[in-house]
């Protein structure tokens, strides 16, 4: 399953960080950040939650970059 | 200005008035040191709280620690410098902090300008559909709650929100966001339309043949929005370079303050600490990498942006950058470099007969118009004229020959060779290239009508303009006879044709091709995208062209014309050449006159003021150079 978030983050070095984080989370097949966009599109592993995954995600990215947000409800 | 950058704005300006009020406050010691804390604390404390969650959280190599780091050891070199008895140098750090905000502000706000300007490119997106409600009355509804079959009206000025066919009424559209074509099609009752274009002069009521999610508009923004997506090899390059670099600036900072003083000490020389502490300070704000990792990736998405205001939308920037490098072109004929419909080309009166042209046109025309057959269409198309069907009489079709009739009380016969020789009407056999119609009036050869599919206007001029711009083959592959296929290919230029070739047989066509490419080189594939998806996902570069409306070729492509002009390829490689070009020059910029000002730095030639240039200033410049991606031509 593939899925595209608005995301808010401030610089470009930023959301490639918040990519890597993206990636290294439990549950995430692949992540990619188009800062540009200010969208983040995640590709979930078989039989992964969404909500919790995409938790998670949020979770590592704001320890990588406090600053930003994903909007996923 | 969003809300943030104006408040990082407004902490800009207090820190700058501040610090100019204390470059003229006569204090000394350790309490002008606290003063100088005020502006440090306005203009960098969020910097600061970023450093630090950065160490806490694992994240130490990056731009927050290199400006934490480089600002805090300015600050206490200069609290060094007072315990020492001499006036402290305070502002250095709180200037390097100023000037990294300043950059950062700038940036952000361009970065934000050129996301508006390229939405604003591409905006397209309908606001809401007029339906009616259950009293009659027209009402604005979201398009994504029109079901399929509804009818909607789009007065004159608005858009039309989701495709369909007209039901009642004419107007002429604009399709400028949709093809970057500026002409306006004209429409009447029974045409299909698209989704995005805007509605010029009349009301139409629009029958929806398609969900607003199925519609072009929604395919082509969702198609824009995830452009980002495909990273470029260069991208791809500079975030890697990224991860490695930060961390060897760091430890090479770390070397340049502790290394040489303890070398200089063992020799018996003086160790000199603070100047290669300041050295080492200067080295780390050099060494900020925003500007590669900023411009490249705006580079990319103002050309995918530029692009799309051309009617060209490319699918992500490792196309756009794979396009630069377009070795081989490949082409469908029908419907790319011809226009795929049969036409009457030509019209030869024998010298047996005394008719004029216009008469042997409008008697074969006659004579086919109970036909079905596509080339009865275009006769009658080239006639142009009202068909009087009750002057035509005792029609008979002898298929795979042609058409007997009575027209005003004259035998006609219009058809093959075939059907000449089966008449036993001596003629003249022409080795003209297309589907040819001999016409016989009461048993004596009156002519032929040569009919054949057009050339595109822009096609030869497109061809010459790739082998200008560097494409070393030119291909065109077809279903159609050889002798048409090689007759096309001399007359626009074309170094090699496939013909006779089954739909299957492109795909294989094009595998052969691949294998005796050159490794860098790029195969672009550019077909119509009817029956040929196969392969344009099979080419290196898929390009679908005049794409409006069909699905299977935006899906299958990887960069959509969105109309029928081949001129538009060349375009296309035009601006991906320019956004590389663009992109190059950022990084041997960037990362020449960072390699300069660390080598500077290092040999202390260097002082803070250079170091700031090399850091805000190459960004800006990197930045204002990535926006020119957007400016194309017209």
């Amino acid at each position: 399953m593939k899925k595209t978030y608005k995301i808010e983050v401030d610089c470009a070095n930023c959301a490639l960080k918040m990519e890597e984080a993206a990636k290294k989370t439990e549950g995430v097949a692949d992540a990619v950040v188009s800062f540009m966009t200010q969208k983040m599109k995640v590709e979930f592993t078989e039989g992964a939650d969404e909500k919790q995954v995409m938790a998670a995600v949020l979770k590592a990215c704001k320890k990588v970059e406090d600053d930003c947000e994903i909007f996923f409800s | 200005m969003t809300k943030k950058q104006k408040k990082v704005l407004y902490r800009i300006i207090i820190s700058a008035v501040l610090l100019v009020i204390l470059h003229f406050v006569p204090v000394e010691g350790y309490a002008r040191f606290l003063l100088y804390l005020i502006p440090y604390a306005v203009i960098g404390y969020d910097i600061l709280r970023k450093a630090v969650l950065g160490v806490l959280h694992g994240e130490v190599f990056d731009e927050n620690f290199l400006m934490a780091v480089a600002t805090v050891g300015a600050m206490a070199l200069g609290v060094y410098q007072v315990t020492k008895g001499e006036p402290g140098e305070f502002a250095e750090g709180v200037a390097v902090m100023l000037f990294y905000q300043v950059g950062e502000l700038f940036q952000s706000v361009a970065v934000g300008k050129s996301r508006r300007n390229i939405s604003a490119l591409m905006d397209i997106r309908p606001d809401y559909a007029n339906v009616q409600d259950e009293d009659g009355n027209w009402v604005r509804t979201d398009p994504e709650d029109v079901e399929i079959g509804t009818i909607i009206l789009v007065q004159p000025g608005e858009k039309i929100p989701i495709d369909g066919v007209v039901a009642e009424g004419n107007s002429s559209l604009n399709t400028a966001a949709l093809t970057g074509e500026s002409k306006p099609r004209t429409v009447h009752e029974g045409d299909t339309v698209i989704s995005g274009c805007v509605n010029l002069n009349g009301v139409l009521k629009i029958q929806t043949s398609r969900e607003f999610g199925e519609s072009t508009v929604a395919k082509i923004l969702e198609l824009v929005e995830n452009s980002g997506m495909k990273k470029a090899q260069t991208e791809k390059f500079i975030t890697k370079f990224a991860k490695y670099y930060t961390p060897a600036v760091c430890c090479s900072a770390l070397a340049l303050a502790v290394l040489p003083p303890i070398i200089n000490g063992l020799m018996g020389n003086a160790c000199n600490w603070e100047s290669w502490l300041i050295r080492a300070l200067t080295f780390l704000v050099i060494s900020c990498p925003c500007a590669l990792v900023i411009s490249i990736p705006l580079s990319f998405f103002g050309g995918i942006g530029g692009a799309g205001a051309a009617g060209i939308l490319v699918k992500g920037s490792n196309y756009l950058e794979a396009l630069a490098r377009a070795e081989i072109v490949v082409f469908d004929k029908t419907g790319t470099l011809t226009e795929g419909v049969f036409k009457v080309t030509q019209c030869q009166v024998s010298s047996e007969t005394d008719l004029t042209e216009s008469e042997v046109l409008r008697l074969a025309a006659y004579a086919e118009s109970f036909s079905t057959h596509p080339i009865s269409k275009s006769l009658r198309e080239a006639y142009g004229g009202e068909i009087n069907r009750s002057l035509v009489s005792d029609v008979e079709e002898i298929g795979g020959h042609g058409v007997l009739a009575s027209v005003e009380g004259k035998k006609i016969a219009a058809g093959n060779g075939k059907l000449m020789q089966r008449l036993h009407i001596p003629f003249r056999e022409t080795d003209s290239v297309g589907t040819v119609v001999y016409v016989a009036v009461d048993g004596t050869y009156a002519g032929y009508l040569l009919i054949s599919d057009v050339v595109k206007e822009q096609s030869q001029a497109a061809i010459a303009s790739l082998k200008k711009a560097g494409v070393k083959k030119t291909v065109m592959l077809t279903g159609d006879s050889r002798r048409v296929a090689e007759t096309i290919a001399d007359q626009l230029g074309i170094d090699a044709v496939k013909s006779e070739l089954l739909p299957g047989e492109k795909v294989s066509a094009v595998e052969e091709l691949l294998e005796n490419k050159s490794k860098k080189g790029q195969l672009v594939f550019v077909g119509d995208g009817i029956n040929d998806a196969p392969v344009l996902t099979r080419a290196d570069i898929g390009v679908a062209m005049g794409a409006l409306g069909s699905d299977a070729a935006i899906e299958a492509a990887d960069i959509v014309l969105m109309d029928d002009d081949p001129m538009k390829l060349v375009r296309a490689i035009r601006i991906s050449r320019k956004t590389l070009r663009i992109v190059y020059e950022n990084i041997v910029f960037a990362l020449g006159i960072k390699a300069i000002c660390l080598i500077l730095g290092a040999l202390g030639f260097a002082g803070m003021w250079l170091a700031i240039f090399a850091d805000v200033g190459v960004m800006v410049l990197a930045v204002l150079n990535a926006v020119r991606c957007l400016q194309v031509k017209k």
